[in-house]
């Protein structure tokens, strides 16, 4: 457990919520009668000590689609105006009713910068669901917007189409910053690609009857030239093989734009990657 | 194909008269369409040489209807391009069979029990022989789900090395699922049935007089796609990695899949048989639509990609040029380009 010393709070929290889910799953079909019931008072409690929301007050907008074509890979991108990112200090993505709801909690750094916020990655839907993107700002108010997300079968389907393909280059790691579009723009755009099957221990073995043993992404640092553009601790809703969009702030002319990723998945594996630098 | 096929009655899958002239009525249009070239020439003649020792199935076989005999001895029963739905009982993909001197092979038993058992019934209206082998081409239900029809035979089970880890893995959900689709009537009996052999190198079975050559492929529409070879008539059972009518599905890998039709396409064969879509086709034009939306899928993704854009883009962009070429493009094609996406970018 030492390896996860510093970030206990959030690694537990993700592994309690899968254990619970895993009980769920072997409790008598009478208990599935609790899925009828709305898991966010409990969730809103338990995770943000009950703070009140305000919704849709323009601090924070979530882009999903209605329908997920692949319950397995359902894209999300929520957006913070620039009037507002300056004070964003938290952003955490929640699927209500996934085995495990908390998908990330992520903490913006001084090189997320004070342009239009960005960020987008890929998630498991496990059943019809609200899924919500929660952000702090620096005066302790919660912002959050909500979508409704028909999609069914992430969490707990394989979605591993070559699961050799996948196991054989697990950390391997891409990182771009994208050309940007104008070099006076005040943000730029990155992305965080990195081999990873992302086990959910939610999935069993016909086989064996085992249950296939978790193996997922714990935390991932995302840095620009030394300065913290975010840090985020994940679950296993994120997808395989995690794929994160994000806008950073370029540094003052003429310094270093290279993005560094380290990310820490569950067996304590270590992976690093980073952009060309001073890729433009 | 209009999804009435499904709602035939009884009587009318097992009126025999008809059955025996449609069956070669519908071998001989097939065999008739081929362009003459030098290997089909070739191989057509060694098909006939060993057809000569091959014995007659039963006389005034019954039930064939269901089959269409797409060279003899080598049976398709074609089914309609939908969604799984109770009013199609499953009968959704094309299960076949091949039947020796001295048993029978069955290809796929379709995507239900009731479907598996009314194939089962065609092959007991024209032989007597042992159902010895059941292969089963990729792990996906409508390929599968007739496997129990079957149980009674004891037949040995084959299937690619790597489909019972994927199908494993995905049973739970895949009956869950489907049963909600089909309804309790049309799902009765189905069970999952994992295979007793699974094949990781070429491996030949004989059938008495007629040899199958099964043959494991690298991920293309899954990562267990088997192609099976009836070496006597040249007719090659290609599971999913044909499809024609039905929007192709990926649940694999799109470069792949284009490099298996690079290599299949080089295997000369008299004919071969979709999964989905008519009982047989040439090869390998048959394969020229699919190779077609693949192609077009994966350049439109790479042109995303390349202009920075997302997996949310690609879902309402890419391929679309290719809607009216196919049934079910709607279902499947924004999943699709989400699956080729998250491969294709990692180029």
């Amino acid at each position: 457990m030492i390896r996860y010393a510093t970030q206990r709070t959030p690694f537990m929290r993700f592994a309690a919520a899968a254990i619970v889910a895993i009980a769920a799953f072997a409790a008598p079909p009478a208990a599935f009668a609790a899925e009828e019931k709305d898991p966010w008072p409990e969730l809103h409690r338990d995770v943000f000590q009950s703070k009140p929301m305000i919704e849709d007050g323009g601090v924070v907008t979530l882009e999903a689609p209605i329908r997920a074509e692949d319950a397995a890979l359902t894209p999300l991108t929520i957006r913070i105006p620039a009037e507002h990112a300056g004070q964003a200090r938290k952003l955490t993505l929640m699927i209500d009713k996934n085995p495990s709801p908390v998908v990330a909690e992520i903490t913006f750094g001084p090189a997320a910068g004070n342009g239009e916020r960005m960020i987008s990655t890929r998630v498991r839907v496990d059943m019809y669901s609200n899924i919500r993107a929660v952000v702090e700002t620096a005066d302790g108010k919660m912002h959050m917007a909500v979508k409704f997300v028909k999609a069914a079968g992430g969490c707990s389907a394989p979605a591993l189409k070559d699961p050799d393909a996948i196991l054989a280059e697990i950390g391997k790691m891409q990182v771009k910053a994208l050309p940007a579009a104008d070099a006076a723009a005040p943000m730029r755009e990155g992305q965080l690609m990195i081999k990873h099957p992302q086990y959910s221990g939610l999935q069993t073995n016909q086989a064996t009857g085992y249950w296939i043993p978790f193996k997922y992404i714990t935390a991932l640092d995302v840095k620009r030239g030394g300065e913290v553009v975010f840090s985020l601790t994940g679950g296993i809703s994120i997808s395989e093989d995690p794929n994160i969009r994000f806008t950073f702030a370029p540094s003052a002319s003429g310094g270093d734009d290279t993005i560094e990723v380290t990310a820490t998945d569950t067996d304590g594996r270590i992976m690093k990657g980073a952009s060309t630098p001073k890729e433009s | 194909m209009s999804a009435d096929k499904n709602s035939e009655p009884p009587a009318a899958r097992s009126a025999p008269a008809g059955a025996e002239a449609l069956a070669l009525r519908q071998f001989g249009r097939t065999f008739d369409s081929f362009s003459p070239d030098r290997r089909t020439l070739l191989s057509g003649t060694a098909a006939l040489a060993a057809l000569t020792l091959l014995k007659p199935l039963k006389a005034g076989a019954a039930g064939s209807a269901y089959v269409t005999e797409v060279a003899p001895g080598a049976f398709v029963h074609q089914g309609v391009h939908a969604l799984y739905a109770p009013e199609n009982e499953g009968n959704i993909s094309n299960p076949g069979f091949v039947i020796g001197n001295d048993a029978v092979a069955v290809i796929d038993t379709g995507g239900s029990y009731i479907i598996g058992s009314r194939l089962r019934e065609a092959i007991r209206a024209l032989t007597d022989r042992p159902v010895r082998y059941v292969i089963n081409t990729h792990m996906h239900p409508d390929h599968i789900f007739g496997n129990a029809a079957f149980k009674a035979d004891n037949p040995e089970f084959i299937a690619h090395h790597k489909m019972a880890r994927g199908l494993s893995a995905r049973a739970d959900r895949y009956m869950a699922r489907n049963k909600d689709l089909l309804g309790e009537a049309a799902f009765k009996g189905i069970e999952i049935i994992l295979p007793q052999r699974g094949i990781e190198t070429a491996t030949s079975i004989d059938l008495g007089g007629r040899v199958l050559e099964l043959k494991p492929q690298k991920t293309a529409h899954t990562d267990n796609d088997l192609t099976v070879r009836d070496v006597t008539t040249s007719t090659v059972y290609l599971g999913d990695l044909l499809f024609a009518g039905h929007v192709p599905t990926i649940d694999g890998s799109i470069r792949g899949w284009i490099a298996v039709l690079d290599q299949l396409a080089r295997e000369p064969s008299a004919r071969v048989v979709p999964g989905h879509g008519p009982a047989a086709l040439e090869w390998p034009s048959g394969a020229e639509p699919l190779r077609h939306y693949l192609n077009t899928l994966a350049t439109d993704i790479r042109a995303l990609i390349k202009n920075g854009k997302t997996i949310s883009d690609a879902m309402v962009s890419a391929g679309q040029s290719e809607k009216d070429a196919w049934q079910l493009f709607d279902d499947y094609n924004a999943r699709n380009a989400s699956t080729a996406f998250a491969e294709l970018e990692w180029e």
